[in-house]
């Protein structure tokens, strides 16, 4: 397909103002402004254009949750924390096309009636941060934002917000509190964010990639990107391929191609001749696809049909060399890393989640592992927790254990006893003994 | 790529932290970003670090001064973020993806390597303050791993020999 979200990529100094308006940019904010918020939130809602997040949420209708009536200010918030395990799509659109991400920021912020917005973005990325700044200030400079924007009456404030290292920030309700300037522990829901946001106000949080799609969806009409992918899963997406393929990078493709085309096609196939083993659809919160399951196609629902989930588009590929136990202690020891600690089936579930696996991959399985894996991960997902991180870490591990359970059979048949440790006895009034470890 | 070093104030230097002019002038650019002053605590705290190095007890108190906040409070959000470093860094703070795709694109070869050359794990300093190894999660890179964050840049399509160069480059020995 013609790229969309992607145009940018390979044109010399395609981030500038210049090169920017040269290919037809801000038009989609000037007509925007003719529009009117509603005509604008209905073009979104008639794209039936979903949120490349991660929940695929349709994004329109989350623009009209907003109360009609509320007296106070609203805010619009994109999302570029990007810390998904297998996502680096957004860095890609900022680092091509940064004016995208701006005039799609304007033209949400204009729909909700939002004066002031955020953009967050994690804060290891400095350099992207600076290049969204300055996009900004050149914006701002040409009149597309501040005070009576080309004199429309409408005033846009777009602020850069850098987190600090957490992935749970990632998540909504830990955004806003985390530009409210407090730790980042996600919300309980209800209240959603379109009615109690950052600063008790009501306020939308959009990915990067959806609302980059949004001056496209403006300029060139619903009817345009509702032909794109397939009904009810329309649009461009890009694909974050990583891991065992020839050709690791960002594909823009239309929503519902298969996994097949994605990895063997655009991204070469699996490296040095190998064969595919498993992947990751959508980021390692997603449960785990087989190497059998390489057809089903990458869109929201083909993939919700095939049990896991799009997520964010990234594709982590593994070949046949890949031990899947090694996988899933991998993937325990981010999210015992990233739980928040504010619910205890998260906290501990992956923590001990994250033990277990070590163990095994020390040699020391016990017949009762895989077993005591899956209740972990039963106890830890589907609503024990405030936010979707039980579930991020419960469902990748537990696919794992149920689609290769012979590879855990087999270390465990393997497996040698645990070694003894050595218990300290306490009071102790010599040197610290170290706890055995 | 220059990357630029870390200059961490010892602490000594940072028991007690008052705010010279220009702090102040960037501390009043941020705040009407926001309606609540509570909402500058990350961006203040990444001002102290850029000046400072690190984010000591005598900083934390400077800053919940500053934005009417509690010391502990300010404590709770430092602790919480992995970025802020709550003691003086290395020169060089090397910060190694160890996640999927790094890891299973060189990402443990560049760990084992670094380990043996620099002589220190996870966590520690070279004797000599010049690098510091850190393991961190998904850098969100995965396309060019394996990736290494080098203080605010990034380094990646890494293999163990580029990581030699850049690496005598940063420590002046090229």
């Amino acid at each position: 397909m013609e790229p969309v979200l992607l145009r940018a990529r390979g044109v010399a100094d395609s981030r500038s103002l210049a090169a920017y308006l040269a290919a037809g940019g801000y038009e989609g904010w000037k007509k925007a402004l003719g529009m009117g918020p509603d005509a604008v939130t209905k073009e979104v809602l008639d794209s039936e254009l979903r949120g490349r997040g991660g929940a695929g949420f349709p994004t329109g209708r989350k623009w009209s949750f907003v109360p009609k009536d509320h007296p106070g200010p609203r805010y619009l918030v994109c999302n570029a924390d990007e810390s998904e395990p297998g996502t680096f799509k957004d860095r890609e659109i900022i680092e091509y096309d940064p004016h995208q991400v701006v005039e799609g920021v304007a033209i949400a912020a204009f729909a909700i009636k939002a004066n002031t917005a955020y953009i967050y973005i994690r804060g290891e990325f400095v350099r992207w941060a600076r290049i969204l700044e300055d996009a900004i200030a050149e914006a701002r400079q040409r009149g597309f934002l501040g005070k009576n924007v080309m004199g429309s009456g409408f005033d846009l404030d777009i602020w850069v917000h850098r987190g600090a290292g957490a992935y749970i920030c990632g998540e909504e309700t830990a955004l806003l509190e985390s530009i409210e300037g407090k730790r980042g522990f996600p919300r309980l829901k209800p209240p959603f964010p379109a009615v109690v946001g950052v600063f008790g106000q009501p306020t939308v949080i959009n990915n990067v990639e959806t609302l980059a799609c949004v001056p496209h969806i403006i300029v060139r009409g619903a009817a345009w990107f509702a032909a794109i992918g397939r009904p009810k899963n329309t649009g461009p997406k890009l694909f974050c391929v990583s891991g065992h393929v020839n050709r690791p990078g960002v594909y823009e493709l239309p929503l519902g191609v298969t996994f097949r085309e994605i990895i063997e096609e655009h991204a070469g196939g699996i490296r040095g001749g190998r064969k595919l083993k498993a992947f990751f659809p959508g980021g390692s919160s997603a449960p785990v696809l087989t190497a059998d399951e390489v057809d089903t196609g990458a869109d929201f629902d083909a993939c919700a049909a095939a049990g896991t989930m799009l997520g964010s588009g990234g594709v982590i590929v593994f070949d046949d060399t890949v031990d899947m136990v090694e996988v899933a202690d991998n993937v325990a020891h981010f999210y015992a890393h990233e739980s928040c600690g504010q619910c205890t089936p998260c906290r501990e579930g992956s923590d001990w989640c994250m033990d277990i696996l070590d163990r095994l991959v020390a040699g020391h399985g016990q017949a009762a592992d895989p077993d005591t894996l899956l209740r972990i991960c039963r106890f830890s997902s589907a609503g024990m927790t405030i936010c979707p991180l039980g579930d991020a870490f419960a469902l990748p591990i537990s696919s794992i254990v149920n689609k290769y359970r012979a590879e855990f059979e087999h270390r465990i048949a393997s497996a040698t006893p645990l070694p003894q440790k050595k218990q300290p006895v306490l009071p102790w009034a010599g040197p610290r003994p170290g706890f055995g470890i | 790529m220059s990357t630029r070093p870390i200059v961490a104030v010892p602490p000594e230097a940072l028991r007690i932290v008052t705010f010279d002019a220009a702090m102040e002038a960037s501390i009043a650019e941020l705040l009407p970003r926001y309606p609540t002053r509570r909402a500058a605590v990350l961006p203040v705290l990444w001002l102290c670090q850029e000046r400072f190095g690190w984010i000591s007890p005598g900083v934390v108190r400077a800053v919940a001064a500053r934005l009417g906040e509690s010391p502990a409070f300010v404590e709770g959000v430092v602790s919480f973020y992995t970025m802020y470093q709550t003691a003086p860094p290395a020169r060089y703070v090397l910060q190694v993806c160890t996640t999927l795709s790094c890891a299973w694109c060189g990402g443990r070869e560049l760990v084992a390597h670094l380990k043996e050359r620099l002589g220190i794990s996870f966590g520690e300093k070279t004797p000599d303050g010049m690098f510091q190894l850190v393991g961190v999660q998904c850098l969100g890179a995965c396309g060019t791993a394996p990736v290494v964050q080098i203080n605010d840049d990034y380094y990646e399509n890494l293999d163990v020999a580029k990581l030699d160069a850049i690496l005598d480059e940063l420590a002046g020995r090229s």
